[in-house]
């Protein structure tokens, strides 16, 4: 009997501690919010759930910033971690809120667009929960996501997720996707109504030009490119053939499918006035045969057995010794997106969207991502936007 | 949060009571005790809000 009872105690304080040591980090990753600071250019900063109401109150909703020029003009919007695990696009959306000055049009910049995701990992892949950008200052402390919202929030997956509108069939999991979720209705699942809010946003404000940031495997064929649909499609081409002259980085147009429905690129054209465009850059860290999933691999993108794949030519992206570093991955967004606006702007002047001092993709090679972000101990707390 | 999830958090809560009721009970083997925590774990975490 003594030793039954002893026992108890033991595994059960065991498990406890185990609850503890293993639950702790999740809860506190969950929490963790980062610290956005508003850069010269922020004028207004309001949340999804104003423009999709039952968002309201959810780990769903999420910050939006706003950058208004001087002069009227056109309107774009960024999107990035719209897949919290492909955080170059978060990144990039933060450098245009921190650096940005817009002299004609407005701007607005969704850094969290799956903020569910951004408080979700993948343990069972070895996700780190966070990794650290080496700044000028000290070090940036991101929240690494995962693909899709947390179970937590959106709960539970059906056996197949039928698609609104088109009612075509996708896979369960797609219902925690916010890339299939497009264009979303009020009173959906939690990721249809991030979707429905960002859709009312651009039919709302009129948005011109909306771009939504992802980065894709190195042995997956729809990378480092440009994908768009019929409208979209000339001006991503001038965009995609100017940086290659210009900046000299391949970034090719690939078509959005019609018959795949639920993505950005395709039902952003299809149920706004706005012109999508999703961008997507190598990222090594999400090909599966690689070495640990450490944030070293996150940062520099350099992995032996992606190198030996490339010289057998299984991966779809030039790769060698210097892998497919985070400030390429950034720069390439920066500077596609600045050049899809340059040439929306040449296409349309009267809806012209001028944007400056957001560094571009030689800047960012040569000083790294972390030279360009603000100090948030020096922002003042007025500045800061805890998200 | 949907009725669908609140039914789901009862249904947690129910296992947690039976496995932990089923860990009181047990006299003999210390193996079924191990086992019976192991699968409280995850429960416990989702009705924490944690995982």
């Amino acid at each position: 009997m003594k030793r039954e009872k002893f026992l108890k105690i033991l595994f059960t304080a065991a498990a406890l501690a185990l609850v503890v040591w293993g639950g702790l980090p999740l809860y506190r990753h969950r929490h963790f919010d980062m610290a956005v600071v508003k850069g010269p250019g922020v004028t207004r900063v309001f949340r999804l759930s104003d423009y999709s109401p039952r968002l309201k109150g959810t780990m769903a909703d999420t910050t939006v910033f706003v950058l208004e020029g001087k002069e009227p003009g056109g309107k774009a919007i960024l999107f990035g971690d719209t897949h919290s695990n492909e955080p170059e696009g978060m990144l990039a959306s933060l450098l245009y809120i921190e650096k940005a000055v817009v002299e004609k049009g407005t701007l607005y910049v969704i850094p969290f667009f799956n903020n569910s995701g951004s408080r979700n990992t993948r343990a069972g892949d070895g996700y780190p929960l966070y990794f650290d950008v080496p700044t000028d200052w000290g070090s940036l402390r991101v929240r690494m996501g995962n693909r899709d919202a947390s179970p937590l929030d959106q709960w539970p997956d059906p056996d197949v997720y039928i698609h609104y509108p088109d009612r075509q069939m996708l896979s369960y999991i797609d219902v925690r996707n916010v890339n299939r979720t497009w264009p979303g209705r009020p009173d959906g699942p939690l990721m249809e109504r991030v979707t429905y809010g960002a859709m009312e946003i651009m039919r709302r404000e009129k948005i011109d030009v909306a771009v939504d940031m992802h980065g894709a495997e190195t042995m997956f064929p729809v990378t480092n490119c440009i994908v768009a649909p019929e409208k979209s499609v000339k001006i991503a081409t001038l965009a995609a053939m100017t940086v290659k002259a210009r900046e000299g980085f391949e970034n090719h147009v690939e078509p959005s499918p019609v018959g795949f429905r639920g993505l950005s690129h395709r039902e952003i054209g299809d149920y706004a006035a706005t012109l999508p465009f999703l961008l997507e850059a190598p990222i090594p860290f999400l090909d599966q045969p690689t070495g640990p999933k450490t944030t070293k691999l996150l940062l520099d993108g350099k992995d032996p057995f992606l190198l030996r794949l490339s010289r057998a030519k299984k991966l779809f992206v030039p790769y060698d010794v210097s892998g497919w570093p985070l400030e390429k991955r950034v720069g390439q967004h920066s500077s596609v997106t600045q050049e899809i606006f340059r040439q929306f702007s040449k296409k349309f002047p009267d809806r012209a969207i001028v944007i400056r001092d957001v560094p571009r993709y030689a800047d960012l090679v040569k000083n790294g991502v972390g030279h360009y972000f603000l100090n948030p101990n020096q922002a003042g707390p007025k500045n800061i936007v805890m998200n | 949060m949907s009725l669908v999830m609140v039914a789901y958090y009862v249904i947690c809560a129910f296992l947690l009571v039976l496995l932990a009721w089923n860990f009181v009970k047990e006299k003999k083997s210390p193996d079924n005790l191990v086992l019976y925590l192991l699968v409280m774990i995850p429960i416990l975490l989702r009705l924490l809000r944690v995982k």
